[in-house]
């Protein structure tokens, strides 16, 4: 997985609540077998219209946010089906940070799987933060996961919290899998217990 | 000891490990598989040289991409739907996984096949990359949906990398009443605590209207658990889920299925344990429900009319506004004159005999709107042939209904099963999501009988008017 430690960047707003996972990448793009390629289907239905032209209204179309790798957005951002293929959508067009109010579980859970670094905050910080990306591409954004701080292009510090776990896991880049296999004797031992208590399982 | 919720049960049961930082290894007992979510993971233990650790406790069903037609024996004619099936055919034979191919009777969407053969029991950890495997929640397992990245973690290490939930009682008070269903209770839920007031939770429903509920409606009730944005619901085991387990194929016997029993029944919150949030609805007021938005909560009783953006306050405001475009609707229009062009009953949602049941119910010797589009697809192999068996498919077939094969279909339209922009349907399914059905489609949800009354008279429609 590829790490997070400080990221410098423009951040697009996109002041919408409840933002699904459908929006995010329609169904038609869940059919590859792959992880990569999926950006240019990044929020397809309001990117493109029915014919495939560009939106220009639509943030990521904008000529001083193409280029984005923070997404400023509004409450429970991911909610919805539990396709990775957001993250990856996501991951594939460049966005490596996504700020917001809230978060649907599953999603919040996948960014990790992916290196994206999703930053719950209060809803008046996430308006400083909406207003600072609303400055286009001069308000570039800097991120530093050690420290938990962002700070605006004017040089506002914003602090946020992190579960120290994902945190150590992002900035290492580390593998879950690998992680888990070395308790391999712990989840044997499980096993052994759970046989005997619930041999029907 | 103390007191402890039935989810702090299931999840102290299943604790492998606890590390320092609060992140624990929880095990895994069922990993239900589909097409969509899983090539990439499958892939991943390809590239690594990994094994699936339990292939016997996996369980792999196609179910997005297939079509529904009955001409889905000759092959699947999208090329990258068949390919996404095919993959799965391959990968179930390479890792040695329990699978129902398209051609198998007891194929179906994956979380109805699950608790019909016996696979989901009381008290076992359920995943899927499938963001209603909550539906397994009935049986009081806790089930819930994850990532792809995920569904490698389970396929490698049979557990999971969880940070506990928070525990949320949702109480259904008294008795439903007529034309309520198991579909307004979680629509009306969802309705009062928004599609993000569950997040961070296990909800657990209780009370005496739920009680009540069959084994299915409380399987339709958990489904949409996640649309109020809690990952898993629960319902606590009871007389009704040890029958419908009892003589299913993978449910246990003789002596394992007595010993199961007894642990089973210790599979309740003990009267005083700590919820962090309490939800109380009584269920008298529980009133038929339809959707007039594109979020799950913007429900509203079928007797009412179209919101206006200013009944709401904050982000909601443009939501509303952006979601009366999309839909189609003006505020102030009675929901009830809310003219349809399909009908869809269906999904894991609302796949089953009961729901199929509760459609015939109100379509015998009734006919489809001239016009209509109406197609019912059951959601699994077996409940299609159940519905023969019981004369309704004769029933849906002389109404004017398409009488279809078992897949997830027009819930979210991966198939060839897809609305048109500006379509409006009435759904059984879970998600109004813009685009969901199709680009540009416009989705109410409903309940079966809702959604059959709907198909009779082209519009949005109190069922309780046809009973």
């Amino acid at each position: 997985m590829q790490k997070f430690d400080k990221l410098t960047g423009i951040a697009a707003p996109m002041p919408l609540i409840n933002v699904d996972t459908d929006m995010i990448i329609p169904k038609q793009f869940l059919k590859t077998i792959k992880r990569s390629g999926l950006g240019v289907n990044l929020f397809d239905e309001m990117r493109y219209d029915g014919d495939g032209a560009e939106i220009p209204d639509f943030v990521l179309n904008k000529p001083q946010y193409r280029e984005a790798e923070i997404l400023v957005t509004g409450d429970n951002f991911g909610c919805g089906s539990s396709r990775e293929h957001a993250p990856w959508a996501l991951l594939d067009f460049g966005i490596r940070c996504v700020i917001a109010p809230s978060f649907a579980d599953i999603f919040y859970n996948n960014c990790f799987k992916n290196g994206i670094l999703p930053i719950a905050l209060p809803q008046e910080q996430v308006d400083i933060l909406m207003k600072d990306a609303e400055k286009g591409a001069n308000a570039r954004m800097d991120i530093d996961l050690e420290a938990q701080t962002i700070t605006t292009s004017d040089g506002e510090v914003v602090r946020f919290d992190i579960d120290p776990f994902r945190k150590h896991c992002l900035i290492n880049g580390l593998d879950d899998i690998a992680l888990t296999l070395e308790k391999a004797p712990a989840i044997d031992a499980f096993e052994a217990r759970a046989a005997a208590a619930r041999p029907w399982v | 000891m103390s007191p402890k919720t039935l989810y702090d049960k299931i999840w102290d049961a299943h604790l492998v490990d606890e590390a320092e930082d609060g992140s624990s290894l929880l095990y895994i007992d069922r990993h239900l598989v589909h097409e969509v979510t899983s090539p990439q993971a499958f892939e991943g233990l390809r590239m690594t040289g990994r094994k699936v650790r339990n292939p016997q406790n996996t369980i792999a069903v196609p179910d997005h991409n297939v079509p529904t037609t009955p001409d889905r024996v000759d092959g699947i004619k999208n090329e990258e739907s068949r390919i996404q099936v095919e993959a799965l055919d391959r990968n179930a034979q390479d890792f040695g996984v329990n699978y129902y191919p398209v051609s198998d009777i007891r194929q179906g969407i994956v979380h109805i096949v699950g608790p019909e053969q016996g696979w989901t029991l009381p008290g076992m950890t359920v995943v899927c990359g499938d963001s209603h495997t909550a539906t397994h929640g009935a049986f009081g397992a806790l089930a819930h949906g994850i990532g792809t990245s995920e569904v490698e973690h389970v396929l490698a290490t049979q557990t999971l990398i969880q940070q506990k939930s928070k525990n949320m009682k949702v109480e259904i008070t008294g008795k439903l009443r007529p034309g309520v269903t198991a579909k307004d209770i979680t629509m009306a839920v969802i309705g009062a605590t928004g599609t993000a007031g569950g997040t961070g939770h296990v909800i657990e429903y209780c009370g005496e209207a739920i009680r009540e509920l069959s084994m299915e409606g409380r399987m339709t009730v958990c489904n949409m658990a996640i649309e109020g944005g809690a990952r898993a619901g629960l319902i606590a085991p009871d007389e009704k889920t040890f029958d419908y387990v009892k003589g299913r194929p993978h449910a246990p016997k003789g002596a394992q299925w007595e010993a199961a029993l007894a642990w089973w029944k210790t599979l309740y919150s003990d009267p005083d344990a700590h919820w962090d949030k309490v939800v109380t609805i009584r269920g008298e007021d529980i009133a038929p429900l339809v959707t007039w938005g594109t979020s799950p909560e913007d429900v509203l009783p079928i007797t009412a009319n179209v919101p206006a953006p200013e009944d709401f306050t904050g982000g909601k405001v443009d939501a509303a506004r952006r979601a009366l475009e999309y839909m189609g609707l003006t505020a102030g229009q009675p929901l009830s004159d809310v003219e349809i062009d399909t009908v869809f009953i269906g999904s894991c949602t609302n796949g089953r005999i009961e729901d199929l049941r509760a459609a015939a119910k109100v379509l015998k010797g009734k006919k489809v709107k001239e016009g209509l589009r109406a197609m019912i697809v059951p959601g699994s192999g077996l409940v299609r042939a159940q519905a023969e068996e019981e004369g309704l498919a004769e029933i849906f077939t002389e109404a004017g209904f398409e009488w279809r094969l078992a897949g997830c279909s027009m819930c979210l339209a991966m198939n060839p099963d897809q609305l048109a922009p500006g379509e409006r349907c009435a759904a059984t399914s879970n998600r109004n999501f813009e685009g969901r059905q199709g680009r540009g489609g416009r989705t109410h949800l409903m309940s079966p009988a809702m959604a059959a009354a709907a198909a009779v008279t082209g519009k949005l429609t109190d069922v309780r008017e046809m009973m």
